[in-house]
């Protein structure tokens, strides 16, 4: 049985094909990254898959389950977590709030328990709170535990979100450009992190990234993706050096 | 300057924080039980209504303040609390029951209104909110044979096992152990994950919903919440009047609800309470300020007016509210001399491309 795959995934918005046939797999435990010019279809393959869109045609496959026509909520519930390119906290919360949230899928207890804070509750927060403690320690946001998300600088946020998705304990991960606006020493701390989560927390990886060396020193495959086709497949170094994705990033040779 | 160190997560979970709460919050608590010893009358009658619009503050709170929807309709919800409990009085059901049936008939109809609001967002759904609140109130006058349309309805005072609540002080601690009780399941609810997933959807839906929470499902709870909340209110605004009738559940009842959140400071419970209270004393202050006014200078619609520009003046300079006001007054004190001024400013959000509509 396949992890992850996605078969022919195509999606148009009126006349505009913005993911079209596309299909790979995903094996586990793997770095797997998207790469490919601004409008390639990268996000939206994400959207795609986290159900925000619903696709117009293909499947997405999940562990032997089709995921296409259920809920973007069930999607966490399975085991997929992901971030956004352009950071999506809860800006009026907490940073423990925040990776607290992650753990809505753990949540066991009724309304009228809550209401009442019965021992229940009480007991289950406690275990929330030593599970979020893990990701805290992980991620070294022991500083930030308390402090409201509104106002922390922009790499910090990075960092949370990452930690807000691992909080939900995923088996896939999907990352939206991880290094986006960091610098590069935050930037290599993220790399650390993702290798770390790959062979310390055993998460797979399904990643979208411009940034090339930190590509080519997580990844274990690579899709190149223009103008929502997919035109290469391979590891780093084939990818990069693949004629139709120079092309893609480059343009074409003039003829003389 | 306090400085707590968390040694354990129940310090997280805990509703008393340090010391100071214990000691503040007993003091109001010993002043709000002794209130029928130093209050008179006519405060009694003040603090009444405080509890009650509190209560219902708390429900448009969670709403509004928590969940990011915004209600223009919430007088629809007090409107059938408040007629559930004249009904069911007048047909001699016990109190706590038809004060129960109060909160689950509203329920109801927050759940309704709920329904379009999964699919409306902000100023629309404002508007959709507007025309339920229209509606109801159309319903209530229209509907003469069960409300008793314009002539409204007459209410005894509460009855529990037989024991008449009379006297103001009897009728104050009803509505202050309900008041309390009422908060302290709102601040439960903010505690666990069913109000973190609230306050996820204020935030970002988009998120929300990516880490597992139903948007359709918590965001009908938290209307259902909000509006039992309020109808536990209106069943006793009905039995503080005595008297109800359909221009008590207008439109302007709506909005006045909608001022003690905003007023109180969105986003924080006590803000609800903050918000009841100066609302209720606001009118006595004008009457007052009236009287030194030179005869004639002073209209009318003089009450509306200053309403208005409260109203503006906040949303202008204290965007926070008074609850907010009172955070940046213990920040000066606790940071003296290193407060700055711009502390509380809300930073510039990043650009957010991704949402779901």
């Amino acid at each position: 049985m396949k992890f992850f795959s996605v078969e022919n995934l195509g999606i148009r918005f009126g006349g505009v094909v913005a993911v079209d046939q596309v299909s790979f797999e995903v094996r586990r435990g793997e770095v797997y990254t998207i790469i490919g010019p601004n409008g390639a279809g990268k996000t939206t393959i994400f959207n795609l898959i986290g159900l925000i869109y619903p696709a117009t045609s293909g499947r997405i496959l999940y562990q032997g389950r089709e995921l296409s026509g259920s809920k973007p909520h069930r999607v966490a519930e399975l085991g997929i977590a992901r971030t956004f390119q352009n950071i999506e906290l809860f800006e009026h919360a907490t940073v423990l709030q925040n990776l607290l949230i992650g753990r809505h899928r753990y949540r066991s207890t009724a309304l009228w328990q809550e209401l009442a804070f019965t021992p229940a509750v009480r007991h289950a927060e406690r275990a929330q709170r030593e599970a979020v403690e893990k990701v805290i320690e992980f991620l070294d946001l022991q500083h930030y535990r308390d402090s409201m998300v509104a106002g922390l600088p922009y790499g910090v946020r990075k960092v949370i979100e990452l930690g807000r998705a691992l909080a939900t304990e995923p088996k896939l991960l999907l990352l939206d450009e991880p290094s986006s606006g960091l610098n590069p020493e935050e930037t290599n701390e993220m790399a650390f992190w993702i290798e770390d989560i790959k062979k310390g927390l055993g998460i797979t990886v399904l990643m979208v990234e411009h940034d090339m060396s930190l590509v080519q020193r997580v990844s274990d495959r690579v899709l190149a993706l223009n103008e929502g086709r997919a035109i290469a497949e391979g590891t780093p170094a084939q990818v990069q050096s693949h004629p139709a994705v120079i092309e893609a990033y480059l343009g074409s040779k003039e003829p003389a | 300057m306090r400085f707590v160190f968390k040694t354990d997560y129940a310090q997280d979970i805990r509703l008393v924080k340090h010391g100071g709460h214990v000691i503040w919050y007993g003091l109001l608590g010993v002043v709000l039980l002794a209130a029928p010893w130093w209050a008179s009358e006519y405060v009694m009658s003040q603090l009444h209504f405080i509890c009650i619009y509190s209560i219902v503050g708390f429900g448009l709170m969670l709403l509004t303040g928590f969940t990011g929807q915004v209600s223009l309709g919430h007088a629809a919800f007090l409107a059938v609390g408040a007629y559930t409990e004249a009904l069911l009085q007048a047909a001699g059901v016990p109190f706590f029951i038809s004060i129960s049936c109060a909160a689950i008939f509203s329920a109801a109809a927050g759940i309704i209104i709920g329904l379009p609001a999964l699919r409306l967002k902000g100023i629309y759904l404002a508007i959709a909110t507007l025309a339920f609140n229209v509606i109801v109130e159309e319903i209530i006058t229209r509907w003469h044979k069960l409300t008793g349309g314009n002539e409204g309805k007459h209410l005894k005072p509460v009855e529990i096992f037989g024991w008449k609540l009379e006297s103001d002080a009897e009728f104050y601690y009803l509505c202050l152990a309900l008041t309390v009780i009422c908060c302290l399941a709102c601040v439960n609810l903010l505690r666990s994950p069913t109000g973190r997933a609230f306050v996820a959807i204020r935030d970002s839906e988009i998120s929300a919903s990516c880490l597992g929470v139903n948007l359709a499902k918590v965001k009908t709870m938290s209307f259902a919440i909000s509006a039992a909340l309020t109808g536990v209110g209106g069943a006793l605004y009905a039995h503080k009047l005595a008297f109800i009738s359909p221009e008590q559940f207008t439109l302007f009842q709506s909005i006045e609800l909608l001022t003690i959140v905003i007023l109180g400071g969105i986003g924080f419970l006590h803000g609800a309470v903050l918000g009841a209270a100066f609302i209720i004393v606001l009118p006595q202050v004008i009457s007052i300020a009236k009287d030194w006014l030179p005869e004639g200078s002073a209209p009318s619609g003089l009450q509306a007016v200053v309403f208005g520009l409260i109203l503006i003046l906040f949303i202008i300079f204290e965007p926070l509210g008074l609850y907010g006001r009172w955070l940046k007054i213990r920040t000066w004190f606790e940071l003296f001399p290193f407060y700055r001024r711009g502390m509380f400013r809300r930073q510039k959000s990043y650009m957010k491309s991704e949402r779901l509509r």
